[in-house]
Formats: structure tokens, sequence, C-alpha cells
């Protein structure tokens, strides 16, 4: 049985929990306290939990008519000052692109999961899959950075909900926790840590008291408090292409600096948000590149690996977007081929190449399964002959 | 009292000023809007109604779509969202649950409330969420040039429906009736007074308000169905409008017959729960201990 405090939060303490579970338990110690939904499997447990839980909190969970609603309650519910986030899957995910657009545009901050299922179109609702990572980052449309966790345990699940909400805060910006059907229905060991154990990031909030003599968005800084509805700011927010005052503008040089503000509030932190995970890499020959739970079978075919005498080692990525570059070019120039392994046709694989100093080859798998650690293995014997 | 505005682009303007100007953006105008257009009559009596409620201006928000009646907020000095295509109320239902003491409008045209947002529309007005929506029917899309939507009447002529539409259009306020809405109303843009009567009443109503305005679009609508000149459409408003409170309401879908009256009217007012007031209820359900909770609680 899960114990909860006066507050409603689970007692710090070691738990046996299933990872969607773990994911709602982290949003609310973040400080989520809306989330908008639509039931889809395999992460409808969080949608489930989320309706007992946050009430519970003071918070609200509600059912929205689809994906599309689902996303502009969100960033509705976050320019009324709430922490917000939902959770969804592939379909789902396709849906949610246009008003992910808009909170890229608003620059609202919220946390989508996307517990990532098998094949396209509606495929294999209860098999897992990895073929969402680049519509993470290329979905919408228009020029976005993204900021993208991908867990590889329940424990992690926890903890990257939380840091998801954290970042989401701090850049205003959607943040994306691309889990996956082995991450979100495995039951694990999961650790609760103190209150004073987790860093939760507030909302820098717009004084409106400012506005006398400053403009709402003064885009020569990276990170711009949020005006809150009724709160006196009287600022308008729009989707259009907007100036410093949020006016409408179709002059080049504002859509120049609104773009390039987008991106570059991301892109030139992206040494502080990346993320990764380095297994035996001190004297390897060749690497293999993973993430979620592929990284799990990856690990697995290393240490066979080592066992048969080939020098490999794991580079586990944690945040793919924004790219991780420098770790990729770093890596790759040590080893004589990266070895990238996911549960898609080749996704990641491709800015991998891009920013590889090595040879790169790809050990796809996506029957719906896991990847079969031999797959890997294999792999690896054909770039490293014995 | 004169003042100066300084529009984009433009040379200065010096006007009188006028108690309504702490709710407007003067220096966005002129607005982007066509000469014989609508939308500004109901522009103003939104204004007009946030200025005589008795709730503060800060309080006020208004979340538009896209389109031409899109652009509403963008012209009011109040916290003012312009979102994406239809997805106006499913915005303002995130705020109003977070927020339920702020007083939202929501103002769109018909092809993004009733067409691409339809969905949203009959949901909202099925839970009874605590909004009010300000439907602008100029019975095509405007802003894209003049084509068919789900509100251009059966035979009328667009770009998209050359050869008359085939098409029979939604009757929005009996379908808002039918999914639960608390206040449902349709004016046109001649009932200035009417309109103004029927917001204030929208903003006192706890539950989902909904007001429909059959507004003119003389260079699109108007200009493909003999409409072409800013008042003749009005003049047909004036002609044909019919007031009927208790009208039936399967009865009064819009036609292209000129012949046809456009019944209007405040056609339902009643009280049942909002949607926020029954959330609200829930934080009391979830302490109690006994209750049942969800899986692994």
């Amino acid at each position: 049985m899960n114990q909860y405090a006066e507050d409603g939060t689970l007692v710090p303490g070691d738990y046996f929990m299933m990872g969607n579970f773990a994911c709602v338990e982290a949003a609310i110690m973040a400080g989520c306290r809306f989330y908008a939904g639509y039931p889809i499997t395999p992460s409808s447990e969080i949608f489930e939990s989320a309706s007992t839980r946050l009430p519970q909190v003071g918070g609200y969970a509600v059912e929205m008519e689809d994906e599309i609603a689902s996303v502009a309650a969100l960033i509705g519910a976050s320019y009324a000052g709430a922490k917000v986030m939902t959770a969804t899957s592939g379909p789902g995910f396709s849906l949610m692109m246009e008003n992910i657009g808009l909170a890229y545009m608003m620059e609202a901050p919220l946390v989508i999961v996307n517990v990532q299922r098998a094949g396209p179109s509606t495929g294999i609702a209860t098999l897992v899959g990895q073929g969402d990572m680049m519509q993470a980052k290329w979905g919408t449309h228009g020029d976005v950075e993204t900021i993208v966790y991908c867990p590889n345990s329940v424990q992690e699940f926890f903890d990257l909900t939380i840091q998801a909400f954290n970042s989401a805060e701090k850049f205003r910006t959607p943040v994306f926790v691309m889990a996956d059907q082995v991450v979100a229905m495995m039951w694990e060991r999961l650790r609760i840590p103190g209150c004073g154990e987790i860093e939760v990031k507030q909302r820098d909030v717009l004084d409106p008291k400012v506005l006398s003599s400053q403009v709402p968005f003064d885009y020569s800084e990276d990170f711009l408090p949020m005006p809150i509805a009724g709160t006196g700011c009287r600022v308008n927010i729009d989707s259009l292409t907007h100036d410093s005052r949020g006016y409408p503008s179709i002059e080049h040089s504002v859509s120049e600096t609104l773009t390039r503000h987008l991106v570059g509030k991301i892109t030139g932190h992206a040494r502080e948000i990346w993320k990764w995970e380095e297994f035996l890499l001190e004297d390897a020959e060749v690497a293999v590149v993973s993430y979620g739970c592929s990284s799990r079978s990856a690990l697995r075919a290393v240490k066979i690996a080592r066992s048969k005498g080939i020098k490999a080692g794991l580079l586990r990525l944690i945040t793919p977007w924004p790219f991780p570059d420098e770790i990729i070019e770093r890596v790759s120039s040590k080893v004589s081929t990266l070895v990238v392994a996911e549960i898609n046709y080749g996704q990641l694989i491709h800015p991998i190449r891009e920013h590889s100093r090595c040879p790169v080859v790809g050990a796809n798998w996506a029957p719906g399964t896991l990847i079969d650690p031999s797959a890997i293995l294999d792999a690896l014997q054909v770039v490293v002959p014995s | 009292m004169t003042q100066s505005i300084f529009p984009v682009g433009g040379p200065e303007i010096k006007t009188k000023s006028h108690q309504w100007d702490p709710l407007i953006r003067s220096e966005r105008y002129p607005n982007i809007w066509c000469p014989g257009c609508g939308i500004g009559i109901v522009l103003s009596s939104y204004i007009n109604a946030v200025h005589k409620s008795s709730i503060p201006a800060e309080k006020h928000i208004c979340i538009c779509g896209i389109g031409c009646t899109g652009r509403v907020s963008g012209y009011l000095n109040l916290d003012s969202y312009h979102t994406t295509h239809g997805r106006g109320i499913a915005f303002a239902t995130g705020m109003s649950v977070i927020r339920p003491d702020l007083e939202i409008t929501v103002v769109a045209g018909d092809g993004d409330i009733s067409t691409i947002g339809g969905n949203h529309l009959i949901h909202a007005a099925r839970r009874n969420t605590d909004l009010n929506v300000i439907m602008v029917n100029n019975l095509n899309y405007g802003m894209t040039g003049g084509q068919h939507g789900a509100t251009t009447p059966l035979g009328a002529r667009t770009h998209t429906s050359p050869y008359g539409n085939v098409e029979s259009p939604f009757n929005v306020p009996y379908l808002v009736s039918a999914a639960g809405a608390s206040f449902v109303a349709r004016w046109t843009t001649i009932h200035v007074r009417q309109l103004l009567r029927a917001i204030k009443r929208m903003m006192e109503i706890e539950g989902f308000a909904f007001l429909e305005v059959v507004s003119p679009c003389p260079p699109t609508f108007g200009e493909f169905n003999n409409y072409p000149e800013a008042l003749d459409m009005m003049n047909y408003f004036r002609d044909k409008s019919v007031v009927d409170n208790d009208a039936d309401l399967r009865d009064i879908t819009i036609t292209a017959r000129p012949e046809d009256p456009i019944v209007v009217g405040n056609f339902v007012d009643r009280r049942r729960p909002s949607y926020q007031e029954l959330l609200s209820g829930l934080h009391e359900k979830s302490s109690d201990k006994s209750a049942r909770g969800g899986p692994n609680h």
C-alpha cells in the first residue's frame, strides 16, 4: 500500500510501482495540479491515476473530447497559473501536434508524456515501439527546438518527470517525456526521495507593475517571466508571429527575432539540458548508442560482447533533443563504429550519423517487442570481426 | 478631452477620448476588417458589456480562434489570447477550471466555432462549462476569401460552392441547446441593444452561454449572394428578422431564400450545475478515505 502524507504526496521511502503510476506521483511532487487527457493505451494508467490523485491534492484531472482539446486546455490552464501535464501514445501524439505548436509560440510550460507503442497509425496498442522520436522534434510545423527526456526504468520515469516540469518552467516551453510501453507498464522498485531532496522550479511570473515602463516580451532575454491571466497584466498572447508588445506583425525583423528566440533559448542552453550515461566507453573500440527501454537490451549486449572479447561500450542518451552533438562527436572520435539500437527502422540514427566521426550502423528491430540483445550483439560482431 | 493615437505605420490621429478607451488597444487601429463587416459591431457590444459589468476589467478574459473574428481579442486591452483555429473553447476550458473566478468569453467565427471546432462546442455545452461563447456567423469563411462552411445555407454560392452549396447547414442554436447549454441566443448585427443585453446576461450565467450573431460579409458572401453593398445585408436583417424568444428551435435554420425569416431571440435561459461547480465538489469527495480510489491507491 502506498503511504501518503498530510499534503497528499507519497511518504519518502521504497515502493514497488508501475512506471505509469510513478510518473503521476512525480508530477504531483513537481507541483502539477492540472491534467487534461484522452484515454489511450498504453498510457491510460497515467490518466486514471491522475484522476484519483490530483483531486486529493487540490488539483484537477479532466477528460477532453480529443487530444487536440487536451493540449489546448493545458495551455489555457498553464496561462491560468497551473503546472500542467497530459499523457498519450502515438495516435494521440499526432493529434496533439497542432497545439504543441501553439504552446511553443505562446511559450506555455507544459509536460507531455508519450508512452510509445508499436507501428504507424493505430499500430499495436499494447506493444512497444520507439517510432515517435523524430515526431517529438519535427512533428509540429515551423522552426522550433524541443526538450525530450527518455527514461529507461521506473525510477528514471519518476526522476525525469520532475525534471521535465522543471525544464518546462525554466524554458517556458512544452517538454516531452518519451517513455515507451515497457518502461510505462513495468513494475520496479521506486525510491521516493524526501521533499528536501527534490528540486522543484517555481514559475517566474510577470509582475503587471513593470508593464508601465517595459514591454512584456523583451527578446534580448532568453527566459521571460510569464503573464498570468487575471493578475492585471492585460497582455495579448498570440499564435501569430508577434512583436515585443505581443502584437501580430508581418515585419521580417519581428519574425526573425521571435523565431530565433524560440529556438535559441533552448539551443543556447543545450549543455545544461543534456543528460547521458556512459558504460565501458573508456577503452571501447565500438560503441552502442541507445535510449529508453532499448538501452537495457544494449547494456546486456555490451556485457555479452565483452565476455566474448569485443571491446564494446554503451552511450545512453537520456536527452535525445536538443541533440547532444558534442557528445556524439567525442564518443565517435574514439571508436571505430557506432551501433545505434532503437525500436524503429532508423530514426535517431540520422542525427547521430550527421555528427559522428566514424561509421554508424543501425541495430533496428520493430516487431513490437524489446530488442533481443542478440540482435545488437550480431551487429557488434559484424563491425568488429573476432 | 482629446487624445493622440499612433497607428502602426500611419500618421498620428487626434481623437476625442471615450469612456471605453481603457478597454481598447487604440494603437493597433485601424482594424483589419473590410468596409461593411459586422464584427466591429460585435466587438463594440462586447466592450460595452465589459464596461457595464460589475466585474473588473482584469478579470475579463477574451479568447479567440482564427479568422476574421479571431482578430477581436487583439484589439482589446484585456488579457487576450489568439489561439488556434477552432480550439478557443478547449483553451478556455483549461483556464476556467483553474480560475473559475475569471469571466471568460470566447469570440470566434462560425467556421471556427461550429465547423473545425464543432466538437469542442458541443462538448463544452454538454459539460455546461462556465464560459461565454459569441459566434459571429457571416455564413462563410471570410478571411480566406469566401468558402462554404457548416453554416452556409443550402444553395448559397461561395468560391467552393460555385454552383450552390449542396450541404445542409447546422442550425447552431438548436444544436447547442440540445447539447445542454444554459443560455442560447441568436441576434443579428442590426440588434445592437439586444446584443448588449444578451452579452450582459451571459456574463451573469453560471454555465455555458452561447450567442450567435448573424453578420454581414459584403465582399465574399454578400458579393456571391446578392448582398454586395454594406447596407444590403443589414436591410435584409432589418426586414426579415423575427423576434421569437419561444421559437421552436427545430424551425430556425437560416436559409438562402431571401423571403424566409431569420428567427432571433433569447431562446434558452435555464439553470443546471456548471462543470466548474461539479469539479470543485471532487476535492471533498477525494478526501474521503473510505471512497474507492483507482488502481494502486
